[in-house]
């Protein structure tokens, strides 16, 4: 029966080709407007590390000895980051810190570069699930030596070194040698999850979360050395003595990140943050004890708003548009069934009953909204083409995925199913003795 | 003539309430988006042509990195000189920020000393002797800073330096008052010299100022806390010129030194690039108001002629019972104009909703009242224009039809 249905579909949208026209594209420009948006949003608000995302922690505490108990800061300073870290209380812990650091690679013949170089430790790579292309990342025991190495991007090296392996070649970073370890495989998390603070500060301008992971990355006691002056604070309660130079300074710079196995574990540690807050207090140097946090990374990510506003207005705005061709598409098929108002009345007079003449109208709706999605798919391909060619640090990334791929015909379907539900039940309530009696 | 009759579009437009109905919803939402569109792209241009204060078309910057600070000193003079040596270079200063670049200096400020009245987060200008006239500052009252006053850099300025501010500025840290001789605290104190008529901040609309004016301009001598970013004045005509042979100079004075490429531009090409997002944004809601309005169009082309055609008889009827052509066009124009508004005041309603809820969300003011009219003219304009045609068509009708069944 529904195949009869569909081919008289088709045979009726041949009927009124101006009409059908019109609707499949209100169909095809709303569902393309939409889903190019929807694609956008989808991706952009997508978890960084599916699958691990729910152990990752990110702890925050008070340390402003002028805290009047708001907000604490969104990094650490240099001395509790690093108490924390040197506890081990976590299944892995891993201090994050980026700063701009110039860069030669003396065998690459390119000139100097300046870089964002991103300094952590050791259980950075495992607990990120950072890939390998070549070697591996550095010991705990690199950590504490200050040991000279340096894990690159695969961006990178394909520049310095035209993408072979590159371990146990040297780099220079602010002219002091570093020896390559390990050279990660193409990594791209968005948001770049791990450097994202301050979203609270930014009026919703936050595209570069969505920036590339940074091309260098030293051990944290080996940047201290190397790049010594270079380093920026989030935020300072004091000035600073020496600008750059922010270990046991008052300023806050460190971000440090926990993997916590379970739901005891992440108890057990937020009773340590407490503690140690609390330890603090007594010996004066913070001034609250119980303004602590541990988000988890989503609730982290949700809490600096990482979608940009603009791209949420965009969706806004993508489907208001949709609504309008939605109205649009009501009235033409209302016009187009109430047309055929005759034809109607004869089959219900040949014994047709109000629902086949429902379900008749209705997969004849549906018709028009897998053409009209066809469309919107084409729409939303070239709209997310256009995406890519945007100024916008997310650009490299769009792409429509599978599970957006069939949103858009479920989308584009349902759209029209719930827009021809109106004009069918009209349709089936035309009497058959009176249109008979027109004819 | 004969009177415009409300009473048979009313009862014709009972008998079709859904379609009704839905051509006055599409409208009502119409309504909301371009008002609320129209008044976020009147924000994104506002911002767009924000009032830097200097003479951007004559000025370029050049920033490098990479250097050492121990160094600074040998590097600011290796640099002015070789842009000095430039042709076509006017003036070469040292600079920690040009308006449309990166934020250098930012700090909350206090209107009294125990630091109990939060001024404001303001961003800082550090500028060497002869950077105001580079600039082309416009001074309204007080003076410029004196030789001896360009000091060296202690903590992120020199110690308790003499200042300028904006307009904008001295009346928000001071409505009404004289603001010259006026003191105001952050780590060091800050003595007001000059009032400036304008002078942006280097990331207008971004950062914690809530003013694009809100810049404080100080003096500064430079050394180890202040180097790597140069301003150029040039002639506007040889500007592109200069700045490529600034920027060789400058590779050739500091090879030591990495050049800032994106950021070593003339100011116009960097305020392009600034509001480049800005632009994209305001073209693309342009874009949504096009295509809003031309589907909402051609839905009433739709309907229009579907009831045209539907009611081909009783037209007929009207023009032998006496109705001119006329009569039956103006009928037409009537009953869309009644939909429309409608529409319309459903719409103000749900663009006022909108605005509420935006404002919410994003910073932004009220919907001024004026974007009601002037949106509500333009759907009618539309409305008349859609069902023109449609119209006509049904004005045409000869009066025939009524014999001829359906």
């Amino acid at each position: 029966m529904v195949g009869y249905y569909v081919e008289l579909a088709l045979r009726n949208m041949k009927r009124n080709k101006m009409l059908t026209a019109l609707m499949v594209l209100a169909i095809a420009v709303g569902i393309g407007a939409s889903m190019t948006t929807l694609t956008v949003m989808h991706l952009l608000a997508g978890d960084p590390l599916p699958g691990r995302s729910q152990h990752i922690y990110y702890p925050q505490v008070d340390v402003n000895p002028e805290s009047k108990g708001r907000e604490p800061f969104d990094v650490l300073d240099y001395r509790t980051a690093v108490d924390l870290w040197s506890s081990h209380r976590a299944d892995r812990q891993a201090l994050v810190v980026d700063s701009p650091v110039k860069l030669e690679a003396p065998e690459s013949g390119l000139p100097p570069l300046m870089l964002p170089m991103l300094s952590t430790t050791s259980d950075f790579f495992a607990m990120f699930d950072a890939p390998f292309r070549f070697g591996h990342g550095w010991s705990a025991a690199d950590d504490a030596a200050r040991t000279r190495v340096a894990v690159i991007s695969s961006d990178l090296n394909q520049k310095l070194f035209g993408g072979e392996n590159s371990v146990g070649r040297t780099l220079r970073l602010r002219g002091k040698d570093v020896r390559i370890v390990g050279v990660l495989a193409p990594w791209r998390p968005s948001p770049l999850f791990y450097d994202v603070r301050g979203g609270r500060f930014s009026n919703g301008d936050t595209a570069d979360f969505y920036s590339k992971p940074e091309d260098v990355i030293t051990p944290l006691n080996t940047a201290l050395e190397i790049n010594d002056g270079n380093f920026q604070q989030f935020t300072c309660w004091a000035m600073p003595a020496i600008p750059g130079h922010l270990q046991n300074s008052p300023c806050v710079w460190v971000a440090l990140w926990v993997q916590l196995g379970d739901a005891s574990k992440v108890a057990a540690y937020r009773r340590y943050l407490d503690d140690y807050a609390a330890e603090q207090k007594r010996l004066g140097r913070i001034a609250v004890a119980d303004n602590n946090r541990m988000r988890s990374l989503m609730g982290w990510l949700d809490f600096n708003g990482v979608v940009p506003n603009d791209v949420k207005l965009q969706t806004m705005l993508a489907f208001a548009f949709l609504v309008i061709c939605l109205c649009n598409v009501v009235g033409l098929l209302l016009a187009k069934f109430l047309r055929r108002g005759g034809e109607i009345g004869l089959r219900r007079a040949l014994g047709a009953t109000r629902k086949t003449v429902f379900a008749q109208y209705l997969v004849e709706a549906g018709v028009i909204g897998v053409v009209g999605g066809l469309g919107g798919l084409l729409l939303t391909l070239l709209g997310l083409a256009l995406v890519r060619r945007q100024p916008v640090p997310y650009a490299d990334f769009i792409h429509l995925d599978m599970s957006m791929f069939l949103t858009t015909f479920a989308l584009s379907v349902g759209v029209s199913l719930v827009a021809g539900m109106l004009p069918a039940l009209r349709a089936s309530l035309v009497e058959p003795a009176l249109q008979l009696k027109v004819i | 003539m004969s009177t415009m009759q409300f009473q048979p579009i009313l009862a014709a437009l009972r008998k079709h309430r859904i379609a009704t109905a839905l051509i006055a919803l599409e409208i009502a939402l119409a309504c909301a988006v371009l008002c609320n569109a129209c008044f976020l792209i009147m924000q994104r241009v506002q911002a767009m042509h924000v009032v830097s204060g200097i003479d951007e078309s004559a000025l370029g910057t050049i920033k490098l990195d990479g250097f050492d600070p121990g160094q600074a000193t040998d590097l600011n003079a290796r640099v002015l000189a070789g842009l000095r040596g430039v042709a076509g270079v006017q003036s070469a200063t040292v600079v920690t920020a040009v308006p449309f670049s990166q934020h250098a200096g930012r700090a909350g400020v206090f209107l009294d000393p125990d630091k109990a009245q939060l001024g404001g987060v303001v961003e800082f200008y550090l500028a060497s002797p002869g950077a105001a006239e580079a600039f082309g500052l416009h001074l309204l009252s007080g003076r410029m800073p004196a030789q001896d006053e360009y000091m060296p850099v202690a903590t992120f300025v020199p110690k308790n330096p003499p200042v300028l501010i904006t307009r904008a500025l001295a009346e928000h840290f001071w409505p009404g008052e004289n603001p010259l001789g006026k003191i105001f605290w952050s780590e060091e104190t800050f003595r007001v010299i000059g009032i400036l008529d304008h002078l942006a901040v280097p990331e207008p609309g971004g950062g914690e100022a809530k003013d694009p004016d809100w810049s404080v301009y100080v003096p500064a001598q430079p050394g180890p806390q202040f180097a790597g970013r140069y301003l150029i004045r040039a002639d506007p005509a040889d500007l592109p010129g200069v700045m490529g042979r600034a920027r060789e100079a400058v590779r050739k004075a500091a090879p030591e030194a990495v050049i800032d490429q994106a950021q070593s531009q003339t100011i116009g090409e960097l305020r392009s690039k600034y509001f480049l997002g800005s632009r994209v944004m305001a073209g693309l809601l342009v874009g949504v108001v096009v295509a809003l309005l031309g589907t909402t169009a051609l839905g009433i082309v739709g309907l229009a002629s579907f009831w045209v055609a539907q009611r081909r008889k009783q037209i007929g009827v009207r023009r032998a019972l006496g109705a001119t052509s006329g009569d039956i066009l103006r009928y037409f124009q009537l009953e869309n104009f009644l939909i429309v508004t409608i529409g319309i005041v459903l719409g103000m309603a749900l663009a006022f909703g909108i605005n509420v809820a935006l404002m919410k969300f994003y910073e932004l003011p009220h919907l001024p009242l004026w974007y009601f009219p002037i949106g509500a003219a333009a759907l009618w304009l539309l409305g008349q224009l859609a069902v023109l045609a449609p119209a006509l068509r049904a004005a045409s009708v000869p009066p025939v039809a009524a014999m001829r069944s359906a």
